[in-house]
C-alpha cells in the first residue's frame, strides 16, 4: 500500500497522500487506520491527556470496573441459566432438595452452583460485583457532591451518573429476583403488593406485568430480558456518555499551587494512567474474585425454591434496596376506604417517598445553581468545609438514608442488639424527621469550626510546640508562619456574597413587585453565604498586620 | 545511602526554601506556582530502579503461576469436594481454589502495573490548558444562522398545515406500540376479589387439608396454642396452577379457648375455637408464619405487621392496614373441618378496586 501511494505521489501529486513513508510496520498500520477512521486527530487530544491525581478520583473507576466485571460474568451465566418458570422436579447432587418441585430458573441456578465447575465462583463474583458497583456509585457520587464537582459545566454528567445509580439499583433487584428462590420470590411478592397499592391503575399494572395473577409463569422470563438486555443496554449508553463528558470537560482538581480554573495539572494518560487505571481494573477484579472465593453470597440452595405460602425469617433485600425497605416497614398502616375504593396510603406513601429521596440528589445541582446564580465554569474543587450548607445538606441526606437502613433491618437490629423491635420502629419514625435536621446543624457548625481553624492557621501560623517564657513571666507558644504553598491552600477558595433581596422600590422611587420566588432565593442565598453561613476569609491586610507586628501570638 | 548517587542527579538544595521570598515582599496569598518536581529514589538511583523492575516482574510471574494454578485446580478438584478451611468452615474446595488463584492472578497484574507506574514511569506533573466549554460568539452566531437558514428552507414554520399534520402523525404512531402491550396480561376484573374457596357451598363444602400431613383435620387434631397451615381439598402440589392458587388460598388455623376470643363475630366464624385466617399478610402479601401462643399474636416476618388472632386478627403493630380475612368454617358429617364459602373480603394486600 505504501509503495503504491508513493508512486502515485510522484506521478500525480494532487491525487494521492503526501505523507512521508512510514518508518516501520506499526506506523504503516496506524497510517492505514488513520486514513479510514481519522485516529490521529483523536489521539492527539487524548493520548497524553492530563489527569490530576487524588485517591478520591478512583472511586468512579471502581464503578466502571465492577460494571465490566458484571457484564463479563453475566454473559457467562446466561450460557447456563434458564429463565423459565416451568416446573421440574430436582434430582441433582444437592441432596436436601432431592425430589422437590421447583422452577427451571431455580433448578438451573442450582446446576450453575453445583454442577458447572467454576459456576458458583462466577455467580458469586457477579453478585459481589453488583454490590460493589452500587456501593461505589454511591460513594463516587458523595465525592462529587461534597467537593462541588457537579457545578457548571458538569450538571448533565451528574444526572447521567444519577440515572446509572438508579438503573444499577433496579437491575440489581431484577437480577437477584431471577433464581426464583424463596428469598427473591418474597421480594417480588413485596413488589407486587406495592404495585397493587397504586390508585386507579395498580391492579392493571400488576396483571400486565405478571401476565395474570401472582406469581404466574411470566415474571422470571420478563425480568430476565429487562435484567440482561433492556437496563444494561441503557446503562452502557449512559456510561459511554458519562465517560465522554469526563474527557471532554477534563477532570476537576483540588486547589493548590499552580492550579487554576484554566488549567489541569497532573500526569499524562499514556503511560501513567494507562498503567494505573488499567492496573486498577485488575486490582478490583482480583479482590472481588478473592472475596467470592471465601465469602458465600446468596446461597439459594439454603433458601429453597419459592412458594407463595412459605417464607424465611429475617428476609432482607440487598443492601441498596434497604432504605426503601425501611420506608415500607416503619410507615403506619394507613388505609382509606370510601366510595367503594381503597386507598392504601400505608404502602403508597413510601412508594412515592422512595423516588423522592433519589430525585433529591438528581436536582440538587440545579437548585444550588439557581440559589447562587453562579454562571461560571468551575474546575477547582471545593473543600467540603468551605461550602458548609451544601456539606450539611449532603450529610443530612446520608443520615436520612442510614435511618431508613436501620428501619429496613429493624428485625436484625432487634435480634442482634437485644432491643425491642417496636422501639426501633418508633425511633425510625421520629428519626426520619428529626435526625437529618440535627445532622444538618451539627455538620454546618463543624464546617464553620474548621473554617475558623483554617483562618487561625493562616493568620497565626502553626503551633510549633516550643514554649517561650516572656520577661514578665507569661508563657506563650511560638507559632511559625506557614510556607506559601500551604498558605495558598487555605486561601485559594473564593467566598460568594449572598444575593441581595431585590429592592421594593426601583431607582425612580416607583414601587415594584418582587416575586415570592425572588424573595425565597435571596433568603436561601443569605442562608448559604450570609452571616452564619461562612467565616470571612482572612485578607492579605490582616495577615500583614499580624505578621509585621508581633511574630508570636 | 545518598553517597551512591552521582552528585549532579541530586535534587537542588535551594528548592525547598524558594517559597518564602515572595511572601516577604508581595501578596502573601498569591499563587506560588507549580512546585518543582521532587525526584523519587528510582529517578536518581539506577539500582533502585532495577530493584523496582524486578519487583514488578515478580508480580507478573506470580500472576502467571496463579493462572496455571487455576487451570490445575479446575482439573484436580472434584466439584463436590468439601474441605475445612479455618476460619471459613466447610467450603467447596473447587470454588475456594479457583477464586483464590483467579484473584491472585488478576491482583498481581494490577499491582505490578501500578507499581511500575509509581516507581518507573515519569511522575512529573504538568499543566494542560483548559478551554471554555462555551463556543465564542462567532461560532454561536454562525450556527444559529445556519439553523435559521435550514429551518426556513424546510418551510416548517411557514407551512402550518404540513407542520401540524406531521406533529399529529408523530404523536399518534407510538399508540400502536402501546396497543401492542395489551396482551401482556388479562384485565383485573374481579380476579383479586375471590379465592378458590368460592367453590365451596353449603351443599358441597370443601375440606381443609393439613399442609404437612396432606390429611383432612378434625377440630380436636388442633391443639390449643398451635398454628397449623392448611389448603383446600383437591389442591395438589403437582397442579399446574398450584402457585397461583396457594398464593390466595393458604390458611392459618389456630385454636383458642372460646372464652379467650375477644371478638364475638370471629368466634362465630370459627368452630369450637378453631379459627381459619388467611395466611397472606394484608400489607404486601408475605405469608405470615410466626405465632406467639401466649398472646395469640401472629407476626409477618417480612415487615413485622402483628395481628391479634384472638381479636379478629386486628392489626396491633406494623404497617398492615387491615385485619386478616377470616374464613367461615364448620364440620362435615364425618367431623372434618370444612369451609362452606369464600372469605367475606379479598385476601392479601389491598388495592384500589377493593370496596
Amino acid at each position: 500500500m505504501s509503495s503504491a501511494s508513493s508512486v502515485n505521489t510522484d506521478a500525480k501529486p494532487s491525487s494521492g497522500s503526501t505523507r512521508a513513508k512510514p518508518a516501520n510496520k506499526f506506523e504503516a498500520a496506524a497510517d492505514w487506520t488513520d486514513g479510514r477512521l481519522g485516529i490521529y486527530s483523536l489521539a492527539r487530544a487524548n493520548l497524553r491527556k492530563i489527569f490530576p491525581d487524588h485517591w478520591s478520583f478512583m472511586l468512579g473507576e471502581i464503578c466502571l470496573y465492577s460494571f465490566v466485571i458484571i457484564i463479563l460474568t453475566g454473559v457467562y451465566l446466561t450460557l447456563f441459566f434458564k429463565p423459565s418458570m416451568a416446573e421440574v422436579v430436582y434430582h441433582g447432587p444437592y441432596a436436601p432438595l432431592d425430589g422437590i418441585k421447583m422452577s427451571e430458573a431455580y433448578a438451573s441456578t442450582m446446576n450453575i452452583s453445583f454442577e458447572v465447575r467454576g459456576g458458583l465462583l462466577i455467580r458469586q463474583i457477579h453478585h459481589w460485583a453488583a454490590l460493589v458497583f452500587v456501593a461505589a456509585m454511591l460513594v463516587h457520587m458523595m465525592r462529587v457532591f461534597f467537593t462541588g464537582a457537579f457545578r457548571k459545566p458538569r450538571e448533565i454528567n451528574w444526572v447521567f451518573g444519577f440515572l446509572l445509580l438508579v438503573l444499577g439499583m433496579f437491575d440489581g433487584f431484577f437480577g437477584y429476583s431471577l433464581p426464583d428462590d424463596l428469598l427473591s420470590g418474597t421480594g417480588i411478592r413485596f413488589m407486587e403488593g406495592a404495585i397493587l397499592a397504586v390508585p386507579l391503575v395498580g391492579t392493571y399494572i400488576q396483571m400486565f406485568l405478571f401476565g395474570g395473577e401472582f406469581p404466574g409463569t411470566d415474571i422470571v422470563p420478563r425480568f430476565f430480558t429487562i435484567h440482561v438486555l433492556l437496563i444494561p443496554g441503557i446503562m452502557l449508553g449512559l456510561l459511554v456518555a458519562h465517560l465522554i463528558l469526563v474527557f471532554y470537560h477534563k477532570h476537576t482538581q483540588w486547589a493548590g499551587p499552580g492550579k487554576t480554573e484554566k488549567n489541569v495539572v497532573g500526569m499524562p494518560l499514556m503511560p501513567v494512567y494507562m498503567a494505573k487505571a488499567g492496573g486498577f481494573f485488575f486490582l478490583v477484579f482480583g479482590i472481588i474474585a478473592a472475596i467470592s472465593a471465601i465469602a458465600t453470597i446468596n446461597p439459594i440452595w439454603a433458601y429453597g425454591p419459592y412458594r407463595p405460602d412459605q417464607v424465611s425469617t429475617d428476609a432482607q433485600p440487598d443492601w441498596y434496596m434497604g432504605f426503601s425497605e425501611g420506608l415500607i416497614r416503619v410507615m403506619p398502616g394507613w388505609e382509606v376506604r370510601a366510595l367503594g375504593h381503597t386507598l392504601n396510603l400505608g404502602v403508597f406513601i413510601p412508594l412515592m417517598i422512595f423516588p423522592l429521596v433519589l430525585v433529591a440528589i438528581a436536582v440538587y445541582p440545579f437548585i444550588e445553581g439557581w440559589i447562587t446564580g453562579d454562571k461560571r465554569e468551575h474546575h477547582i474543587l471545593d473543600r467540603p468545609r468551605n461550602a458548609p450548607v451544601r456539606t450539611a445538606l449532603g450529610a443530612a441526606w446520608i443520615s436520612e438514608y442510614l435511618v431508613l437502613l436501620i428501619g429496613g433491618g429493624n428485625d436484625l437490629f432487634a435480634t442482634h442488639f437485644h432491643l425491642s423491635l417496636n422501639s426501633i420502629t418508633y425511633f425510625v419514625r421520629a428519626g426520619f424527621f428529626v435526625v437529618p435536621v440535627v445532622v444538618f446543624f451539627i455538620t454546618k457548625r463543624w464546617c464553620l469550626g474548621l473554617q475558623r481553624r483554617d483562618k487561625d492557621k493562616v493568620l497565626h501560623g502553626r503551633e510549633t510546640g516550643v514554649i517561650k517564657r516572656l520577661p514578665h513571666g507569661e508563657f506563650v507558644e511560638v507559632h511559625a508562619q506557614l510556607p506559601q504553598d500551604k498558605l495558598y491552600k487555605y486561601v485559594a477558595h473564593e467566598q460568594q456574597q449572598p444575593v441581595a433581596i431585590p429592592a421594593q422600590v426601583d431607582e425612580n422611587g416607583v414601587e415594584r413587585k418582587v416575586g415570592r420566588l425572588e424573595k425565597t432565593r435571596a433568603k436561601l442565598s443569605q442562608g448559604y453565604f450570609g452571616e452564619g453561613g461562612q467565616i470571612p476569609k482572612p485578607t492579605a491586610e490582616e495577615h500583614h498586620e499580624i505578621t509585621s507586628g508581633h511574630g508570636h501570638h | 545511602m545518598s553517597h551512591d548517587i552521582p552528585e549532579e542527579k541530586l535534587p537542588e538544595a535551594h528548592d525547598a526554601s524558594h517559597g518564602h521570598e515572595v511572601a516577604e515582599h508581595g501578596d502573601p496569598f498569591a499563587d506560588p506556582g507549580l512546585p518543582a518536581h521532587e525526584p523519587r529514589r528510582t529517578d536518581i538511583d539506577e539500582r533502585a530502579a532495577k530493584r523496582a523492575e524486578r519487583q514488578v516482574s515478580l508480580m507478573f510471574i506470580v500472576s502467571m503461576l496463579a493462572t496455571i494454578g487455576f487451570i490445575a485446580s479446575y482439573v484436580i478438584f472434584p466439584i463436590d469436594k468439601i474441605i475445612y478451611v479455618f476460619p471459613l468452615g466447610h467450603i467447596s474446595a473447587l470454588n475456594f481454589a479457583l477464586g483464590l488463584t483467579l484473584g491472585v492472578a488478576l491482583f498481581c497484574i494490577g499491582a505490578g502495573a501500578v507499581h511500575w507506574a509509581r516507581t518507573l514511569m515519569s511522575d512529573v506533573e504538568m499543566p494542560a490548558e483548559r478551554h471554555p466549554i462555551e463556543a465564542d460568539d462567532e461560532v454561536r452566531n454562525d450556527v444559529i444562522e445556519q439553523f435559521k437558514t435550514g429551518a426556513a428552507e424546510s418551510g416548517f414554520g411557514r407551512r402550518k398545515m404540513l407542520r401540524n399534520t406531521l406533529i399529529g402523525s408523530m404523536a399518534l404512531v407510538p399508540l400502536s406500540g402501546v396497543v401492542l402491550l395489551r396482551d401482556l396480561g388479562p384485565l383485573p376484573e374481579k380476579k383479586l376479589d375471590h379465592t378458590n374457596w368460592i367453590e365451596a357451598t353449603e351443599a358441597k363444602p370443601i375440606q381443609l387439608i393439613n399442609m404437612n400431613t396432606n390429611q383432612p383435620m378434625k377440630a380436636e387434631d388442633i391443639e390449643v396454642g398451635s398454628l397449623t397451615f392448611a389448603k383446600p381439598e383437591g389442591l395438589e402440589e403437582s397442579d399446574e396452577d398450584f402457585q397461583q392458587r396457594i398464593a390466595k388460598d393458604a390458611l392459618m388455623l389456630v385454636r383458642i379457648a372460646p372464652e379467650d376470643i375477644k371478638d364475638a363475630k370471629s368466634r362465630d366464624l370459627g368452630f369450637e375455637g378453631v379459627l381459619a385466617y388467611s395466611k397472606i399478610c394484608t400489607h404486601v402479601g408475605c405469608p405470615i408464619s410466626l405465632y406467639e401462643q401466649q398472646t395469640h399474636h401472629a407476626l409477618c416476618p417480612c415487615h413485622q405487621s402483628t395481628f391479634d388472632l384472638s381479636d379478629g386478627a386486628r392489626v396491633i403493630f406494623g404497617p398492615a392496614g387491615h385485619p386478616l380475612p377470616q374464613l367461615k368454617i364448620t364440620t362435615d358429617e364425618k367431623g372434618f373441618l370444612v369451609a362452606t364459602g369464600d372469605f367475606a373480603e379479598p385476601v392479601g394486600p389491598s388495592f384500589w378496586e377493593r370496596s
